[in-house]
């Protein structure tokens, strides 16, 4: 397991964050801060805005107010360097049908400069049997593992899931949380969206409806 | 590996895996071109004379063929979003796709073209001209197209778009291509030609990959 350097474990915090899809204002005046360690588990009804907390946190949108700060920098001063300390996993698993999952991690982390950790990352996810299968035969519950064990092949200290849990079974649910775990014991953080109950050490919540805005409309 | 080989490596390997784009683009080539004796007739004067241009105009649409998936496969699949947040800078991505395409369809084309000038009547004066101008044109073909690609990406008829935007950028790399291999059939030299398509190649080097990434990052927001 590649633990995160203590070096680049710093506190990640938004303020007075809001996010804008379309004409539509979907959360405004959101705070969090999340410390080394860390983990903060977003819940709220469909439609409520975790996968677009999600993805402003990782940069894919602006936010259309507020500041995410790493080690109170503006990410926005360095994206290269914000990117390069997250690991992003959507709901799409990222997977092409023709390459095998081996293949795929080892791209997976060689696109990130880093050594790679591939076979435990197989092994972690219960994957080796399938390791040089074309990932068309695999199964959903396969492919999402996949994607997860992209997290263990190559290090970054920030990873943000969005709804990991699912279609994966039991067994994969408790390997992806001892991986959340160690991963968390080496210092790193992690912001994950879900509607099963999750249940991680000492995990904030953060419930997006508090942050819905009073009434439709624009941001002023 | 370094990141950018990696990607390019990892785009070579689908598109050996999966077949279908290089042999769909050198197919298109050769039967288009094939289908001009036919239509024309085959009067060696006439095929002679429109050869360059003929070969030139079906490049560049089998060209347009294979850009459609140039990101489309990745979109679709969530490794855009994925690519889009690794280190490396997406405009550099957008290059080492662009390399990878060429190499895949760009490539072939310079080797089939010089065949299907023989089968046109070519003279023999304007080969070198036409392997040269190939190997100048259709790299800045890929680049161009690249911005139409990520431009109509999730656009319904995305191809018809791409089309419709890319192909007006085509015409000077047209213009300058089948004059490069005209006017060394007469005799006054390619050279200014291909120097200009150098330029032309130089160019889109510079401006494409912030063109295309920007698109890109509008495509994924």
């Amino acid at each position: 397991m590649p633990s995160p350097e203590t070096s680049t474990a710093a506190t990640f915090t938004g303020r007075q964050l809001a996010c804008q899809r379309g004409e539509r204002l979907i959360f405004r005046a959101l705070d969090f801060a999340l410390a080394p360690g860390g983990a903060l588990i977003l819940i709220g009804p469909n439609g409520s805005g975790k996968s677009s907390l999600l993805r402003l946190m990782a940069g894919l949108t602006p936010p259309a107010a507020g500041v995410l700060a790493w080690d109170g920098v503006d990410t926005r001063e360095d994206r290269a360097a914000h990117r390069g300390r997250l690991h992003f996993i959507g709901h799409s698993d990222a997977l092409k049908p023709v390459l095998s999952p081996r293949e795929t991690l080892v791209f997976w982390a060689a696109m990130r400069g880093a050594a790679a950790e591939v076979p435990q990352a197989l092994a972690r996810f219960g994957l080796e049997g399938a390791a040089d299968l074309p990932c068309r035969y695999l199964s959903a519950g396969q492919r999402r593992r996949l994607a997860l064990a992209r997290l263990t092949a190559s290090s970054a200290p920030l990873w943000l899931l969005d709804e990991p849990l699912t279609s994966l079974d039991a067994e994969a649910a408790t390997q992806l949380l001892a991986a959340i775990a160690a991963h968390r014991a080496g210092g790193g953080q992690i912001v994950l969206s879900t509607h099963a109950p999750v249940e991680l050490a000492d995990a904030a919540r953060l419930s997006l409806a508090d942050f819905r805005p009073a009434r439709e409309g624009l941001l002023a | 590996m370094n990141p950018f080989l990696a990607l390019v490596a990892r785009d070579l390997r689908l598109a050996l895996r999966q077949g279908g784009d290089a042999a769909m683009v050198v197919g298109f080539f050769v039967l288009t071109v094939v289908l001009f004796p036919l239509g024309v007739g085959p009067e060696p004067e006439l095929l002679q004379r429109i050869a360059p241009g003929v070969v030139w105009v079906t490049a560049l649409l089998a060209a347009l063929l294979s850009l459609e998936r140039l990101f489309q496969a990745d979109y679709e699949d969530g490794s855009l979003e994925t690519l889009a947040l690794l280190p490396l800078p997406l405009e550099a991505q957008v290059l080492a796709k662009c390399l990878a395409h060429w190499l895949v369809t760009g490539l072939p084309l310079i080797v089939v073209a010089p065949l299907l000038a023989l089968l046109l009547q070519l003279d023999a004066a304007g080969y070198p001209a036409l392997i040269a101008s190939m190997a100048l044109g259709t790299p800045t073909l890929s680049l161009i197209g690249a911005i139409g690609a990520a431009l109509s990406l999730g656009a319904r008829r995305g191809g018809v778009l791409l089309s419709l935007l890319v192909l007006p950028l085509y015409i000077p790399v047209l213009i300058f291509g089948v004059a490069a291999v005209e006017s060394e059939i007469a005799g006054f030299g390619a050279r200014p030609h291909l120097l200009l398509l150098a330029a032309f190649l130089v160019l889109a080097l510079g401006l494409v990959p912030f063109a295309a990434a920007a698109a890109l990052r509008l495509a994924l927001e």
